[in-house]
């Protein structure tokens, strides 16, 4: 309602002096205002939410229904099997094996690309030669596709690849490793490509984030006799906290999700030997390929809600005040 | 009055915010540190992009070796074959196309909840952010589903309507800030002067906006470019595959031939690439704009 003043400042101020006698007419015009207003909301708000609803929304609730049978994907869906499906899921090994790499590349990935990346930061926000040149060198792998990243990385570290063959150049021969097949080492060769790849995007955000923090700040300080890492410790920290917390929860959620790079470089069946199977491989492999379309969406409801409870509690308690602030700043602005 | 005092104050203060002369931070240290971070990020670009100048016997006797001799073969051979421009051009059809639907669609719909006030727009910006739960990985055994029934499997459209749905709540979210921090007053000052709000829209609001879509624009269109697991479902005709399975059926295909599957690789990374780093600039502009709010 309120916002019907942004629309009237053009009638009232013109008719000023008739004020009076325009009372009736500037109600139609309200009225005829909002109804306007409704019509170009409905435009220009429609065609997205269709989308969203059509191919985001639905198709997650059509999982929850499908996950209740017993269905090879033909027809419709008769044979009801209620939570049967579920109890399969977690009664088999495989799936809670997946699980568990889930768990450890979630946790990984925060320890690992983490500090990393704020190091990155603050090192790239210096005033130093060919900045710009390095910020587009350090984002390239993100930007390449992940079947690239998996095809090249598994060419490079094949047991008679190039890396060993590097090592062995230069005297390390015994650190030679079959890193991709070896279950002793094939998660912590995933988890490297996974730095590789994503430190980039982690490294452009606290970037942004760096350069948002007020300049006022960092003069007041230079002018109280702060050194470097007092600054960074005492400022740049603590104000880049909304940032980290930001990452980090993209990073949680992509960590759940993981499909793309270990079913190019480990494919459908090496991933469970290799001990890098992750639960949406694993929905992948037992679902579509399986044909058991039921249980592949059962699958797909897990991964749903546990990545849903993991991210609400992640918002409840670490991201309440960015998200509460950016809520409340955001309609605290409109009532003005 | 204070003019020179103030400039006399920012003038030194600035630098040492900026770029620190503190002993502990030398800057010989720096540069070597960003020489091996950017070694590190690039060597496996450099390898599949050099491997595809050599040939396999090269490859085979000396793995990590630099080209000798120079190769073209492996190069000329992707380039004049007919499957990689179909799938290149698939790959951009694709692209280009969620792209501008994203950003369109995204922009008319964060314009409504930045700038209208009505009962449901927090349920409107709610439902958006909760589309960043809902990860395609959920829904993707249901989505071909309805794809497939749709009639929409081998047919592009088939990718590129579910890709721009799951751009939406990213893109929606990034560019609300952008558009509700236009002054108010320059929306009053279009009213005044006789413009609707939809002139508004087109006249202010989305030059203002410039940078927040460049950056949504770009991080969308290297998505879709590189987007795997939707047409992994979706598409099983290679005439119809973008190049992320072109690359994947071209590798498993030529299992052997290991010099045309890293030419074939590096060709179809390349256009990204070029993209990326034209616009470069603007992602880091446009992501400080929106953590700013």
């Amino acid at each position: 309602m309120s916002d019907s003043v942004t629309a009237l400042p053009k009638r009232s101020s013109r008719s000023g002096s008739e004020r009076g006698a325009a009372t009736a007419a500037t109600r139609s015009d309200r009225a005829r205002a909002e109804v306007r207003k409704r019509f170009e909301i409905a435009v220009l708000a429609g065609p997205a939410i269709v989308m969203f609803l059509a191919f985001v929304i639905f198709p997650v609730f059509m999982a929850a229904y499908y996950g209740f049978f017993k269905w090879k994907g033909f027809g419709a869906p008769t044979n009801f099997v209620g939570f049967a499906n579920y109890v399969v899921i977690f009664s088999d090994q495989a799936f809670r094996d997946a699980l568990v790499h889930n768990g450890f590349i979630l946790v990984m990935s925060l320890v690992m690309q983490g500090p990393a990346a704020i190091a990155f930061a603050l090192l790239l926000n210096q005033n130093i030669r060919g900045r710009s040149l390095i910020r587009v060198l350090i984002f390239v792998p993100y930007v390449i596709s992940e079947v690239i990243v998996g095809t090249g990385w598994s060419l490079m570290l094949q047991y008679t690849g190039a890396v060993n063959d590097l090592l062995t150049n230069i005297g390390l021969g015994a650190l030679a490793h079959d890193w991709i097949a070896d279950p002793s080492v094939a998660i912590w060769t995933l988890m490297v490509i996974i730095s590789w790849k994503y430190i980039g995007f982690a490294v452009i955000l606290m970037l942004a984030g760096i350069q948002g923090i007020p300049d006022e700040l960092y003069e007041a300080a230079a002018i109280d006799g702060a050194s470097y890492w007092q600054i960074q410790r005492w400022i740049t920290l603590p104000l880049l906290g909304p940032t980290i917390r930001v990452w980090a929860f993209l990073s949680i959620i992509g960590s759940l999700q993981l499909f793309d790079l270990v079913y190019i470089i480990w494919g459908q069946y090496v991933a469970s030997t290799a001990g890098t199977s992750t639960m949406a491989t694993y929905m992948v492999r037992e679902g579509r390929l399986a044909g058991n379309y039921g249980y592949g969406n059962a699958v797909a409801v897990v991964i749903f809600i546990i990545s849903l409870l993991i991210a609400l509690t992640y918002q409840r308690f670490v991201m309440r005040r960015d998200t509460e602030g950016a809520l409340t700043g955001a309609s605290g602005r409109k009532r003005k | 009055m204070s003019q020179t005092s103030l400039t006399a104050r920012t003038g030194p203060s600035r630098r040492i915010a900026t770029s620190p002369s503190g002993a502990t931070w030398g800057s010989p240290t720096t540069y070597l540190v960003a020489t091996v971070l950017i070694a590190v990020c690039i060597a496996p670009v450099i390898y599949i992009i050099l491997g595809g100048f050599r040939s396999n016997s090269q490859i085979t006797v000396n793995p990590s070796g630099w080209p000798d001799p120079w190769v073209l073969t492996n190069y000329t051979a992707v380039l004049t074959s007919s499957l990689f421009w179909q799938q290149f051009t698939n790959s951009v059809i694709s692209a280009v196309s969620t792209t501008v639907g994203t950003v369109a669609l995204a922009l008319m719909a964060s314009f409504v909840i930045a700038r209208y006030s009505f009962a449901g727009r927090n349920a409107m910006y709610a439902l958006f952010a909760a589309g960043l739960m809902f990860p395609l990985t959920v829904a993707i055994t249901p989505l071909y589903l309805l794809i497939k029934n749709l009639g929409l499997t081998d047919n592009l459209l088939g990718i590129i309507l579910p890709q721009i749905a799951f751009a939406l709540p990213m893109t929606v979210i990034i560019l609300v800030p952008f558009l509700a921090a236009i002054p108010k007053e320059l929306e009053e000052a279009a009213a005044i002067d006789g413009a609707s709000r939809l002139k508004f829209f087109v006249r202010m609001v989305l030059p203002l906006s410039l940078p927040g879509v460049i950056t949504t624009g770009i991080l969308t269109f290297v998505n879709a470019w590189n987007s795997y697991m939707l047409p992994l479902f979706i598409l099983n005709d290679s005439k119809m595959y973008t190049l992320p399975l072109g690359v994947q059926a071209f590798s498993s295909e030529h299992s052997v031939d290991t010099a045309a599957v890293l030419a074939f690789t590096s060709l179809s990374m390349l256009p990204a690439l070029l993209f990326f780093s034209v616009f470069e600039r603007r992602i880091v502009g446009g992501l400080t704009g929106a953590v700013k709010g």
